[in-house]
């Protein structure tokens, strides 16, 4: 799902993936002892903070930021931190401040809608391959397969070229090529869900398919692709941060804090460090509390995990 | 105490036969974040040279902790108490290294599942081989040879070729027979075989169980088994101890465990197993309830909650009945009363009590005995005795703690 | 075993062929007209007279069919077409390219293999020990850091506040292109080339460094969970032979595949670290073409790319096979 696959579930942990069918039927714990278990984990629950803290920053941006983005105070260019300018100014004069608390926006927004769709495509593709299994299964995994052979970058930038780069390109571009590793994680569950017991039990009980798709594998399978979803948001925030810093974002006058970090570099940066650094602190942030949150609910969810 | 258990355990080792391991004692726990498990508790016993020790239990009894720690193989058990002798020397203070050096040499051990208790990717013959050149020293063309030996005395066909192949190529009778050779290789004194037979099917259980009375004969070995399978005990052991939540209840020779019961919960294993001779209908008696947590155990003797026969309140759930000589030379139990128990035999036991054929509801209860065998008070026949938190249709759930064992249902009905 | 070799041959080529099909009907067949792409972008309008001359200059016209062809026939024969900006040879620009990546690439991978492998190895041996919750902290920290920051904070810290501070010379950093561009056995850099080498080189490997580190931390903690090592131990085995002997070759198998995956995530945070340092990569060719809108560079490199892709992960899952005697000698008897 990332531009560099740095947070996908599959990668932190050696099995996070449900490989162990006799995990999947495993008794859920009820949500009342999920967030007791959350709340004792203290990094997830300050991953929790700060992504409340940074929504509401984006919400309420245009009364916290004091300038405009566009905005330009003549004279002040490349200064570091102030009175004036918290967070110091950039290369035109712009406020770094305003920019980094509307850049919020911009992340927040491509973040959450990107994931969603991806989970939602990924859901209904894995769920149908995970399923029905046989043919379609096939079908589906040659189709993931193709998008799979082009590394993801190559992929986003050249749709990116095609499609122009606005935010809702890149919204796009990210929820499409994001929904691969959802289908995988989906297509897995169902898959080791499809052959447990009580599933054979329903169907012999004469329960349609889909219904024994919805209320009986679903929330099952649900738990992993809820974790996932959530580092998902930090990663697709990472990818954005990437494309934007390649100049294939949401494009000028947009904030967009990779940009913000791009700019910052070559001869700015001996000049005008905190070009680079408020901006590239603001991602590293915003993804680190997705990772912690995400990595708390997996925790929490899975009591066997200790 | 621990005098009298040692030596009316002593003697139970016939006299002549040359005592090789003695537990006496040992206790011990696991720390988890939920609590301490105590795992093993208050357990002593003897093996000779040349016998057949079972130790039989239900899962959570503890026999394959106890096992393990002879050999020291689990390193986050805390041992609070108790010897572990072998050959005279505690084992549990001896350093790490000589520890490492019994293990395999003088005492080797045959693990449950021989699929995942072999690496996948060594060869068979290189692991059994290595069990020569750890202990030995031989080189490598040596010990492969040796390899091709043992699979040959275990009954493998075309050892040779097979020492060359890898665990997964093999049938699952014929890697347990290959774990057999990997732990006698060094002819050693003591084999423990945890469950040898529980992952194998019935047919192919019965195959391994005559290999590994034939090498212990071969190279003169005693035998500790553990198992959860009476059937497999009946035929192969000399003596036998039964377990429960941890500790030795029963502990005598085979034939006065199977035909002289004296523990409650030996009665109810032996009870609720299908005979050859049974004729018709005879009902198998399960025994209620399941085994308790061993980080709460239940007041008093562990079984007592599930005991026919326990009197309760009394010394039952008061006193934690020690093991102690109740019948023959060395026949031990941990009963209060298990003198009473005399009288009771599984034909006795199954003819007193009625279960109905209703499949879904357990018809059973403890049932109490007055002091001279009759019945105490009224039984109610619907009641019924489940397990906590699962649903049973048709019937209102009564949690044990808020009523007292007091109200318990009992059967009508004589013995 | 060949005959698995076989089969995954057979299903990389369709998957391939589709791959590159999809992405030349991004390129040429899309609403966003190439011709206007060229001239432009898809937001800006264009004088008439110009799109009529892109489209007969570079066979735009065509119907898309033809086109696909006509690509599928040069390609073939790898003849990559021309760039749209300067008409140079598109092979020839992959091959400069390619050799600067690729340099770059082994010594990503060297710093990834050895350190990535070695923490992780002592990180799953010496659990709850304070270096492993160090180690777990760092890579999940950084794994949080875009490389692109990576990059441009390495540069702050050994080449920008070496030269403000005043530092002598030969403690001072590179951060800009590749320099002399002088190697020995056409991987070993030669004379002051490493200056210019070593910070793109560690950023490009920090990425994979910590997957690679958290992937075999997890494999050997479960292999040293695994029954065969507790059958091990009671071998008499010392636990260092344990560990080594048993353990290592099993942890090893996943991992295998892991450094081989990681060629996809190397691809990504290649094209970041290459344009960070301005380092004359294929990566970086890869932006500057998707700014310039110069397709057939971009398509032809896009090509070049997929295809080391696929042969990456053949070699990886072969590798795998031949490591795992499950796999290799296929099922043997069953229970």
């Amino acid at each position: 799902m990332t531009l560099t696959e740095q947070t996908a579930p599959g990668r932190i942990e050696a099995g996070a993936e449900p490989t162990d069918v006799a995990d999947l039927g495993a008794a859920r714990p009820l949500r009342a002892d999920v967030w007791r278990r959350f709340k004792r984990n203290r990094l997830a629950m300050l991953g929790l903070g700060f992504i409340i803290l940074l929504t509401l920053v984006a919400i309420f941006a245009p009364l916290i930021a004091p300038y405009g983005i566009t905005e330009r105070s003549s004279g002040h260019f490349r200064e570091g931190p102030s009175l004036d300018h918290w967070f110091g100014t950039d290369a035109i004069g712009r406020d770094v401040f305003s920019r980094v608390v509307y850049g919020a926006r911009v992340s927040l927004r491509i973040g959450f809608l990107a994931t969603l769709i991806a989970l939602v495509v990924g859901l209904i593709l894995g769920a149908t391959a995970g399923f029905f299994g046989g043919a379609t299964d096939s079908l589906i995994m040659r189709f993931t397969d193709v998008f799979l052979a082009i590394p993801y970058i190559i992929l986003a930038v050249s749709i990116a070229t095609v499609v122009g780069r606005s935010e809702n390109s890149i919204i796009l571009i990210l929820g499409l090529t994001g929904w691969l590793f959802v289908t995988r994680i989906v297509r897995a569950s169902f898959l080791g869900l499809r052959r447990l017991e009580y599933v054979e039990a329903a169907t012999a009980l004469g329960f349609s398919r889909p219904r024994i798709m919805f209320r009986h594998i679903l929330p099952n399978a649900l738990q992993p692709i809820i974790v996932y979803g959530t580092i998902a948001i930090g990663a697709v925030i990472l990818s954005e941060a990437a494309l934007s810093f390649v100049g294939v974002g949401p494009q000028e006058p947009i904030p967009a804090w990779g940009a913000m970090v791009a700019q910052a570099g070559g001869g700015s940066l001996a000049s005008a460090p905190h070009m680079l650094f408020f901006p590239a602190a603001a991602i590293c942030l915003t993804v680190l509390a997705f990772v912690f949150v995400g990595d708390g609910l997996r925790d929490s969810l899975d009591p066997k995990l200790k | 105490m621990a005098d009298v258990i040692d030596d009316v355990v002593g003697r139970s080792v016939a006299p002549g036969k040359e005592v090789l391991l003695s537990l006496r004692d040992l206790t011990g726990g696991f720390n988890t974040d939920d609590g301490r498990v105590q795992a093993i508790d208050h357990v002593s016993f003897d093996v000779a040279r040349g016998e057949v020790f079972a130790i039989v239990g239900e899962s959570g009894s503890g026999k394959s902790v106890t096992a393990m720690s002879i050999l020291g193989l689990q390193p986050t058990l805390d041992i609070t108490g108790g010897e572990i002798l072998w050959k005279g020397r505690d084992l549990l203070t001896l350093p790490e290294d000589e520890r490492r050096r019994l293990r395999g040499n003088e005492i080797a051990m045959i693990f449950q599942d021989p699929l995942t208790a072999l690496n996948p990717v060594h060869t068979v013959g290189r692991q059994i081989g290595e069990m020569a050149r750890i202990h030995e020293g031989i080189g490598k063309k040596q010990a492969l040879d040796r390899a091709a030996e043992l699979l040959d005395l275990v009954g493998i066909p075309e050892a040779r070729k097979r020492a060359n192949m890898y665990p997964h190529e093999f049938s699952g009778g014929m890697r347990q027979r290959a774990m057999i050779a990997m732990a006698i290789t060094c002819k050693p004194d003591l084999l423990i075989a945890d469950e040898p037979t529980t992952a194998l099917d019935v047919t192919v259980q019965a195959q391994v169980l005559e290999v590994l009375l034939d090498i212990k004969d071969e190279i003169d070995s005693a035998i500790i088994l553990i198992t959860h399978d009476l059937g497999v005990v009946a035929g192969l052991a000399h003596r036998i101890m039964v377990m429960y939540a941890g500790r030795g209840v029963e502990l005598g020779t085979t034939r006065e465990v199977f035909y002289e019961p004296r523990h409650p919960y030996t009665l109810g294993l032996l009870a609720s197993l299908p005979r050859l001779d049974d004729v018709g209908d005879e009902p198998l008696l399960p025994i209620a309830g399941s085994p308790p947590s061993l980080i709460r155990k239940p007041s008093g003797c562990p079984f007592h909650p599930r005991c026919r026969f326990a009197r309760v309140p009394g010394l039952c759930d008061g006193e934690v009945p020690a093991l102690r000589l109740v019948a023959g030379d060395a026949h031990m139990s941990a009963c209060h009363y298990a003198e009473e128990l005399a009288d009771v035999t599984i034909e006795s036991l199954r003819a007193s009590v009625d279960v109905t054929a209703d499949a879904e509801l357990l018809d059973v209860g403890p049932v109490l005995v007055g002091p001279n065998g009759e019945d105490d008070v009224d039984a109610e026949p619907t009641d019924v005795f489940v397990e906590e938190g699962v649903a049973h249709p048709g019937v209102t759930e009564r949690s044990l703690d808020d009523e007292g064992p007091a109200t318990w249902p009992r059967r009508e009905g004589g013995r | 075993m060949t005959s698995y070799i076989i089969r995954r041959l057979l299903q990389i080529i369709p998957t391939v062929f589709v791959a590159l099909s999809f992405l030349f009907f991004i390129f040429f067949a899309l609403p966003g007209d190439p011709a206007q792409l060229i001239a432009g972008g898809a937001e800006r309008s264009v004088e008439p007279g110009v799109l009529e001359r892109i489209n007969e200059r570079y066979g735009l016209g065509d119907p898309i069919l033809v086109q696909f062809k006509d690509y599928w026939q040069r390609t073939i024969q790898w003849d990559l077409g021309e760039s749209f900006l300067n008409r140079r040879s598109v092979n020839e620009i992959l091959g400069e390219r390619a050799v600067a990546s690729i340099r770059l690439a082994i010594w990503a991978l060297i710093i990834e293999v050895l350190v990535g492998l070695s923490v992780g190895l002592l990180s799953a041996i010496r659990r709850y020990s304070w270096s492993d919750r160090f180690t777990t902290i760092v890579t999940a920290v950084a794994s949080a850091i875009p490389v692109f920051v990576l990059g441009f904070v390495l540069q702050w810290l050994f080449a920008v506040k070496p030269n403000q501070w005043d530092w002598p010379e030969w403690a001072r950093l590179r951060t800009s292109g590749i320099g002399p561009d002088s190697w020995t056995l056409f991987f070993i850099p030669t004379g002051e080339q490493w200056r210019y080498l070593i910070l793109p080189a560690i950023t490009l490997a920090s990425v994979t460094t910590a997957l690679l580190a958290r992937m075999t931390r997890g494999s050997m903690l479960e292999v040293l969970r695994s029954d065969y090592m507790r059958t091990a131990r009671a071998k008499g085995l010392r636990e260092r032979d344990v560990v080594i002997r048993h353990g290592l070759r099993n942890a090893m198998l996943p991992v295998v595949t892991l450094i081989g995956l990681d060629f996809g995530t190397a691809i990504g945070a290649a094209v970041l670290t290459e344009t960070t340092f301005s380092w004359p990569g294929l990566g970086s060719q890869i932006v500057t073409s998707v700014n310039d809108r110069d397709l057939p560079v971009l398509l032809g490199l896009t090509l070049a790319v997929v295809l080391a892709y696929a042969f990456v992960n053949l070699i990886v899952d072969i590798s795998y096979a031949w490591f795992d005697p499950r796999i290799r000698l296929g099922k043997g008897e069953q229970a």
